[in-house]
């Protein structure tokens, strides 16, 4: 298992449906270990459903605090996000996980907090990629979406989260097929693999198999 | 395409739609169905097809007009409050016997009503959706995987009949995330000898019209349209029967409401209730055999639902009013738990022991 090092800030963009909600919920429980004063933020103005306020209450449980649209998961279907956002880059003695909406669509809200989080220098962006998604089955596709988001979020990624699933139903085979798709990523962005993530019913099978395992406790589900 | 890919219900509509030959999408965005949209507008121009974003939901749908009057798979897609905008449009189709597709991810209503899931459309679309005499073939996917398989059908089932294939999901549907496989060999549209082609001066031209001067023969039409949903009636109703074999009580529920009911029934399995689900996939043409059969054997039937009760007309219909048939819903995008359907089945077995 990984021992990831954070910096101050986590940012978590990628293609839409590639996983950054679960992986940013279960980055902050993880950075929880380590760290006081925690702080995890939902900078999706795009999705209407299925939110990290949705884990609202396991966060709370676990002293960790999070910013959300006091919309998100109502009615009220306008991307709108709280003035506590500024928080993120004003209070330096917080460590931060900040969700990212997905796409260049859902990295434009990033845009804003972009100059102050590149001056203070102390952040770590992370592409979140999943080879099973429709539109980045490559490296190539994978790579224009990078950019877009770049363009929109206006920061430079850091670093690959290889969040490979086929969400209930992957398998040991699926995420180890997966490795030679993010090594693809990586070479041609230049950016290293910060982990590849599995869900813990397959931690036991993968361990020392993959490099840099980070296990995923939480898994949303529905139905 | 035979590896399965991870894709939320929405983008596996778009993505089964191109894979059975659509290249015309017209729409207008609304949650909580955008990723449609959004999905055609990043493909089409990738495969030399057209997606326009229309300035209204009754723009889209006329071009739906004009694109299926040519004889081309195209479709539209919205939520609630949008296809109803459509209506008129989907009226129009009808009467030209034109094929189509429409999807509906249902939001809660009735009015501007809210973004999360429901399912209060039922009425307007198996019942015709707009004025006249019509009929549009309703499909209700339950999985993501249904989707995709569900888009397809619809496609061609509106060519076969030359009328309107509506998929009715709602929010969750579009919204969830599952692996599916979109591996499908699309069959060969039947021809459309009735499309606006251009004639090259060869033959008489084709007229696309809803309008008739004579009422008798607006009546004629009328006549020739229901023989063909008699047909359909007959021959193309399906549906889902789960442990109905030996069933005391029948669980009915469409879409996302079928899956949570189906969990109920897992559970009140173990606690050894005889229970069953049908689930129509067809909510038109509705299937009625599989409840001919129940109301015959089971006590009573739970429609579950999220709205105020809808099919739970058809239900009866189809059961005759032979056994009770009792309503387990919530409403405005509320979603029914699995608790709350496992009560009601504990409810119509006798109460807790």
């Amino acid at each position: 298992m990984i021992d990831m090092e954070y910096k101050r800030i986590t940012l978590l963009c990628g293609h839409y449906g590639s996983g950054k909600t679960n992986v940013a919920i279960n980055m902050a429980f993880d950075i929880n270990k380590s760290y006081e004063n925690v702080v995890i933020a939902d900078l999706d103005i795009v999705n209407p459903y299925f939110r990290t306020k949705d884990s609202a209450k396991e966060l709370e449980q676990n002293g960790i605090k999070l910013i959300a649209s006091e919309y998100a998961g109502t009615n009220v279907d306008i991307p709108a996000l709280p003035a506590e956002m500024y928080s993120l880059t004003d209070d330096k003695s917080a460590r931060a996980v900040i969700d990212v909406g997905g796409d260049d669509r859902g990295a434009l809200a990033l845009g804003r907090l972009s100059p102050a989080i590149i001056e203070e220098n102390d952040y770590e962006c992370l592409l979140v990629i999943n080879k099973f998604r429709p539109l980045t089955p490559d490296a190539e596709s994978t790579l224009e979406v990078m950019r877009e988001i770049e363009n929109a979020g206006k920061i430079k990624f850091t670093g690959l989260v290889n969040n490979s699933n086929l969400g209930e139903e992957t398998s040991a085979s699926d995420v180890l097929g997966s490795v030679e798709y993010a090594k693809r990523v990586s070479e041609i962005t230049g950016l290293p693999i910060k982990c590849t993530t599995v869900n813990k019913k397959l931690y036991n099978e993968l361990c020392g198999k993959i490099e840099n395992i980070f296990p995923l406790s939480l898994q949303k589900k529905i139905n | 395409m035979a590896d399965k890919v991870l894709m939320k219900g929405n983008e596996a509509i778009a993505e089964a739609a191109i894979i059975a030959g659509c290249r015309h999408y017209f729409g207008y965005p609304i949650t909580p169905q955008t990723e449609i949209a959004a999905y055609m507008a990043k493909r089409m121009p990738k495969i030399g097809g057209c997606f326009l974003q229309a300035e209204s939901e009754i723009a889209a749908i006329n071009m739906v007009y004009g694109v299926a009057s040519t004889g081309h798979r195209v479709m539209t897609s919205s939520s609630s409050p949008g296809v109803s905008l459509k209506g008129e449009g989907l009226s129009y189709l009808a009467g030209a016997d034109l094929p189509s597709l429409i999807v509906n991810v249902q939001r809660g209503g009735p009015g501007l009503g809210g973004i999360q899931p429901s399912q209060s459309d039922y009425f307007q679309a198996t019942k015709g959706g707009a004025h006249g005499d019509f009929h549009m073939i309703v499909l209700a996917p339950s999985s993501v995987q249904e989707m995709a398989d569900l888009t397809v059908k619809g496609f061609e089932l509106a060519d076969k009949y030359r009328m309107t294939s509506m998929i009715l999901a709602d929010g969750t549907m579009g919204q969830m995330m599952e692996p599916v496989s979109l591996d499908y060999e699309i069959a060969e549209a039947p021809a459309k000898p009735w499309a606006t082609t251009g004639t090259n001066m060869e033959r008489e031209h084709n007229i696309v019209n809803s309008l008739f001067l004579a009422p008798e023969k607006l009546e004629e039409v009328n006549f020739e349209r229901y023989e063909r949903y008699k047909v359909i009636e007959e021959t193309e109703a399906m549906y889902e029967e789960y442990m109905m074999d030996d069933a005391e009580i029948c669980v009915t529920a469409f879409g996302i409401a079928a899956r949570v009911a189906k969990n109920a029934i897992n559970e009140a399995r173990k606690q050894g209730i005889k229970v069953g689900l049908i689930r129509p996939i067809t909510l038109w043409p509705f299937p009625v055999a599989p409840y001919k059969k129940a109301a015959d054997k089971v006590k009573e039937v739970i429609s579950v639902e999220l709205s105020m009760g809808q099919m739970i007309e058809d239900v009866r219909l189809a059961t005759e009013c032979k056994v009770p048939v009792t309503l387990c819903n919530r409403a405005g995008g509320m979603i029914p738990s699995p608790e709350q359907v496992l009560e009601a089945i504990v409810k119509a077995n006798g109460g807790a022991k």
